[in-house]
């Protein structure tokens, strides 16, 4: 059995990352809660901009979401900053956190009496809860308890060709060591969607498969733009792409061959192993937000023509298979595995090298994205704000 | 692998390769096959990205990249002959 090096939680899960998490759970408190973190190495803070005016279905994934990142392994406690009058009240939010055993502590703007008081306050915490956490050591992990997320964007030919398909042969190693596999992006899914829907364990699975992909097509149909008529576009087409369901396969092969254990909603938690669908956009960031919401401790990101994108509080790994991209992003991209475009290296071969680096990353490798500070975070809305 | 393989073909299953460089008509090429190589020789130029035939098609058979079906062949395709919109169809394209 192949193990990590992770960080052990109360309620039996393990993180990659050991990360003190600065929540502002409105706008209003962002700015605040950005000046707490600032210059302390072991604390991050997630740009969130709502928490006043999302009603019905987004005030649901904005919660779970802000939750989600709370409770993830990969955090080892969490500060609240709040204004104080806020529809989402840190209160609820730190309330739904708290079972999963971590330390939590709540403070207000209105409340401790301005801004320069809540960030005095707020450094202080943040310093003793570093503190602790910075004593905290690795230990061995089954890889059944990672969850995987995985991601392409600014992708090219080389993406379909090759990157993603290495990608799905470390999701299948993956799989077959016990862990989870996140897929999402569902307007990708769009031409190839009866395929996904027929690898579903179930037939209710495949059946709310199909309907994500039919609320997405209609969302973009009413905003002016009906996805099955533009795609495969004249660029695909000259790229080698001749339908629709070859387009969309591309994506959808970096999650491996497994079947479909669960459809669960932007920003949940996966309750069964193996090939999990999520439904998120293709948005880079949002759907980014809404992996590592659910639980993913580690992202494989493919990208052809080079992204920096990163989240606040997991690895993501930059897989290209894009040689000149590779060489031209240095900054940005892990991982060059254009070998397989050459002929010289097989897909398994890469597939395999992508696996060990996704058990590097998650015993404590730091990614490029990591190292250069991108804490990419951006919540899914089906709604306007009100 | 031993030998440079200039395409690849992405599933057991599969009847098309996909070209990794600019490949010559008459050539015969090596294809991954993922656990094996295969020669294939080429009726036509393929460029890169494209795809040829791995095996003879007949006229309304699927063809299959990624182990599944991308749609259906509108014309009897030849082992080694480019396979592209001109004798392909897709199946999802709206009314279509």
């Amino acid at each position: 059995m192949i193990h990590f090096q992770g960080y052990g939680r109360s309620n039996g899960k393990a993180g990659t990352r050991n990360h003190v998490l600065v929540i502002p759970s409105v706008g209003c408190s962002q700015g605040a809660a950005q000046a707490i973190v600032r210059g302390m190495r072991g604390a991050v803070c997630l740009p969130n901009i709502l928490g006043c005016g999302q009603v019905g279905r987004d005030r649901v994934m904005l919660k779970r979401t802000l939750v989600g990142f709370g409770i993830s392994p990969n955090v080892f406690a969490v500060l609240l900053v709040g204004n104080g009058c806020e529809q989402l009240a840190p209160e609820e939010i730190g309330g739904a956190i708290e079972p999963s055993g971590k330390r939590v502590e709540i403070i207000t703007i209105q409340n401790e009496g301005g801004t320069g008081k809540t960030v005095s306050r707020g450094r202080k915490i943040v310093k003793e809860m570093i503190a602790t956490a910075a004593r905290q050591v690795r230990e061995p992990f089954p890889l059944s308890e990672l969850i995987l997320g995985t991601e392409c964007g600014g992708s090219d030919y080389t993406s379909g060709l090759a990157s993603n398909p290495a990608v799905g042969i470390a999701c299948d190693l993956l799989t077959a060591e016990g862990g989870t596999v996140i897929l999402s992006e569902t307007p990708e899914l769009i031409g190839a969607e009866h395929i996904v829907a027929r690898r579903a364990r179930t037939p209710e699975i495949g059946r709310r498969i199909l309907d994500a992909v039919a609320w997405w097509e209609k969302e973009a149909i009413a905003a002016g733009q009906d996805i099955r008529e533009v795609n495969p576009s004249p660029g695909n087409i000259e790229g080698g792409i001749t339908t629709l369901e070859e387009k969309s396969l591309g994506c959808i092969y970096k999650a491996g061959s497994g079947p479909v254990e669960e459809f669960i909603e932007y920003g949940s938690s996966p309750s069964q192993e193996g090939l999990i669908y999520m439904d998120t956009p293709a948005h880079d960031i949002e759907q980014l937000t809404g992996m590592v919401a659910g639980g993913s401790q580690v992202v494989v990101f493919t990208t052809g023509r080079g992204t920096p994108c990163g989240s606040p509080i997991a690895p993501v790994i930059k897989i290209t298979a894009n040689h000149q991209t590779y060489l031209g992003m240095r900054d940005n991209m892990d991982m060059d595995v254009s070998g397989i475009l050459k002929g010289k290296e097989g897909v398994e071969r890469a597939g395999r090298r992508i696996f060990d680096e996704i058990v590097s990353a998650s015993s404590g490798v730091l990614m490029k994205a990591e190292k250069r500070g991108q804490r990419d975070f951006a919540i899914f809305q089906a709604h306007p704000n009100i | 692998m031993k030998e440079k393989t200039k395409a690849l073909a992405l599933s057991t299953g599969d009847n098309v390769a996909t070209a990794l460089v600019p490949l010559e008509a008459d050539a015969t090429v090596a294809v991954d096959m993922g656990r094996g190589v295969e020669k294939v020789k080429l009726l036509s130029p393929i460029p890169l990205g494209h795809k040829f035939a791995l095996r003879d098609l007949e006229e309304g058979q699927s063809v299959i990249k990624y182990g599944e079906s991308i749609g259906t062949a509108t014309a009897p395709i030849r082992k080694g002959a480019y396979v592209h919109v001109h004798n392909v169809r897709g199946g999802k394209r709206r009314g279509g």
